[in-house]
């Protein structure tokens, strides 16, 4: 099974535009992500550049309309993520408590959608 | 206000320009004519929408834009009337709708941008010529940016372009997708125009420090596009397949002094592990047919093999030898050659991986590469040679531009 | 540059009901467009988050909740992955999509591996390729 591990820093509440994570984050990142590799585990990974510098496309009544960032009510913004293959939300689960955060920071845990979770006549609607 | 409009027609003009170019190439039957064409239309949407705003379908827009003025221009120029009246019922009978597509629209378009592609890399342009053009008419790049991507002055792609396309009219290179067993040669040209602009990015031109990754996404995405108008050529996927592998290196190619880091000595860990599943995935679509290999699959295949190894220890390099003797076979080369000793050396041991450098010695093409006496030296060195090996370290370190991987030889001779 | 295109999840999704076909079929379309023009690196749907779980993480402390998350307004239903030039052509491309109804869909540029450095605008980043540019061809030359 394939799971997001979507990482919600606290830093990105009010990031600058600017912002890069430390060099020490970065270092332990880059142990864990090791850690992932050598595993196995590891599908993919992203960093997000912080809220302020995303944009928003808002569709309604058939027209489509950009906005950019920051988006002042929006809490719990994601700041990154891993993807990685598990046997079941346990282990991703156990992944996630090794991740090197921050104080405040959380960790979703989401389980990806796989084209056989759906029926027939919905994968060929899709094109698959 | 004005810019945040530009910005946005200059992203639609990405998206639409290589279609808007096939589509209208298609209708006047020279590229040169329709680029112009496009670029008018470009015009008048830089000039109309910031103030109306991108209309809901850009890529209409600017189509029947470019029809009026293309008609405008022939009946000013004053062309032959047959012609204007070939047109006149060409343009008429085309019929612009919205895109949610009739298949049959669907497949002209890509026919059309296959013919594109096929002309911007027609064998009678010469290689740089069809880099220029293909990046312009289908990358969407800037004469600026082409220029910068291969480190020449802007004029100079801009006379490349023009003398590529009076070349193309010149040659009366019709507008079409090659048929049968042409399709095959012209397809090669087109894959190495591809590889070329890849490479540029990937490891660039000798002496150049520096990866550029942007290079590399523009060569993906034309690899990508192609894929799609030819599923049915496995080369094509090969080529796509051993992009993306290489691209997932990116990270890991380049150390913290710029020093260019080899493959067994990269962080894995940085290797994208996305690029390297859809490198796979395309792999499997190259392979799929049953038929044999060629040889974008081959190098596809043995970059797959150290992708799928966790650590280098892992690697399946009897496998590898495996691949480099059909790619020996298929597109021999010295550089293969030499990859094919390296792989053997550790598939089987030293003296079999000598043996065959100890062929390459004389090569004219590896006289000066350091990499040749790199790997002799590692060999040596293994099978107890030491004296030999740091002759081969110290003579690899003096053949090499790269202040740092000199140091690292040097230090490879004093350990020897 | 990459960008992960964030759709948020509603009530709909968080049930788990699907789209209808028509919705489906004109996404189906649309995700092959993206392939179709080399722009697509992957598109993921995300199981509502009653099957997921959060973490929390303070000093040492590690806490985990089951989902779901219903109070937040910031649930991901799913996402792509897109290869484009610029910010802009990602929104152009967005714009595209089959959404309707007051959907919002989230932007977000991603990290490339040289911008854990100083900030570098487009155009800073431009004078740098030209200064590295500059520096090969001088290299090459000696």
């Amino acid at each position: 099974m394939r799971f997001m591990m979507l990482v919600i820093p606290k830093a990105y509440e009010n990031a600058k535009a600017d912002f890069v994570p430390s060099a020490e984050l970065v270092a332990k990142m880059t142990k864990y992500n090791e850690s992932l590799t050598k595993a196995g585990v590891l599908l993919g990974l992203e960093g997000l550049t912080p809220p302020v510098r995303a944009a928003r496309v808002k569709f309604s009544g058939g027209k489509a309309k950009a906005t950019d960032g920051p988006f002042t009510e929006a809490k719990e913004l994601v700041g990154g993520y891993w993807m990685i293959q598990a046997k079941s939300k346990q282990e991703a689960v156990e992944w996630a408590t090794r991740a090197p955060m921050l104080d405040g920071d959380i960790i979703e845990v989401r389980q990806v959608q796989e084209i056989e979770d759906f029926p027939e006549d919905v994968r060929k609607a899709a094109g698959r | 206000m004005a810019s945040d409009a530009h910005r946005a027609i200059e992203a639609v003009w990405r998206i639409e320009s290589a279609r808007l170019i096939a589509g209208l190439a298609r209708m006047v039957g020279d590229v040169g004519v329709a680029e112009d064409l496009a670029q008018d239309a470009l015009v008048a949407a830089l000039e109309q929408w910031p103030a109306s705003g991108v209309p809901d379908n850009p890529g209409a827009w600017l189509m029947t834009t470019a029809k009026r003025r293309g008609i405008d221009q022939l009946r000013r120029k004053q062309m032959l009337e047959r012609k204007h009246a070939e047109l006149g019922t060409e343009l008429e009978a085309r019929q612009e709708t919205a895109p949610d597509l009739d298949a049959a629209i669907d497949d002209q378009i890509g026919d059309d941008l296959l013919s594109l592609i096929f002309t911007a890399c027609h064998p009678v342009l010469t290689t740089e010529a069809r880099t220029a053009l293909t990046l312009r008419l289908l990358g969407g790049l800037t004469t600026e940016e082409i220029a910068r991507a291969f480190l020449v002055p802007t004029a100079t792609i801009a006379q490349r372009i023009v003398r590529a396309k009076r070349t193309l009219a010149a040659a009366r290179v019709p507008f079409e997708v090659p048929r049968g067993a042409d399709l095959g040669a012209r397809l090669a040209s087109v894959l190495e125009v591809i590889y070329l602009v890849f490479n540029e990015g990937y490891s660039a031109t000798a002496g150049d420090e520096w990866v550029r990754p942007a290079l590399c996404e523009d060569a993906l995405r034309l690899g990508r596009i192609l894929a799609e108008l030819v599923p049915q050529e496995p080369e094509v996927h090969g080529l796509v397949a051993l992009m993306e592998i290489q691209a997932s290196r990116l990270r890991a190619r380049v150390g913290p002094a710029g020093e260019p880091i080899l493959l067994l000595d990269q962080d894995r860990a940085r290797w994208d592990q996305l690029l390297v599943r859809r490198g796979l995935a395309a792999l499997d679509r190259a392979a799929a047919p049953g038929g044999a290999y060629g040889p974008y699959t081959l190098q596809a295949a043995i970059a797959a093999c150290h992708a799928r190894a966790l650590t280098p220890e892992e690697t399946d390099w009897t496998r590898i030898t495996a691949l480099y003797d059909a790619l020996a076979q298929l597109a021999p080369s010295p550089i293969v050659e030499l990859n094919r000793a390296v792989a053997y050396g550790m598939a089987f041991g030293p003296s079999p991986g000598l043996e065959i450098v100890d062929a390459l010695t004389s090569e004219p093409a590896l006289k000066d590469y350091h990499l040749l006496p790199a790997v002799r030296g590692d060999l040596l060195k293994k099978l107890g040679r030491f004296a030999e090996a740091r002759a081969e370290f110290e003579r690899a370190a003096s053949l090499t531009h790269n202040a740092r991987e000199r140091a690292l030889l040097l230090a490879r001779a004093a350990q020897a | 540059m990459r960008f992960m295109i964030i759709v948020k999840a509603d009530k709909n999704s968080e049930a788990g009901v699907l789209p209808d076909q028509k919705i489906l079929s004109e996404m189906g379309k649309f995700n092959e467009q993206l392939v179709k023009a080399g722009v697509m690196l992957a598109g993921e749907g995300l199981h509502p988050s009653s099957k997921g779980a959060r973490m929390r993480f303070s000093g040492t402390k590690r806490t985990v909740i089951d989902g779901p998350f219903t109070e937040s307004k910031e649930l991901i239903a799913g996402f792509w992955l897109w290869q484009v030039k610029s910010k802009d052509e990602a929104i152009e491309w967005l714009k595209r999509a089959p959404f309707d109804g007051g959907t919002e869909v989230e932007i977000r540029q991603v990290f490339e591996a040289d911008d854990f450095g100083p900030a570098l605008t487009p155009e800073l980043r431009a004078q740098e390729e030209r200064v590295r540019a500059q520096a090969a061809r001088q290299a090459r030359k000696t």
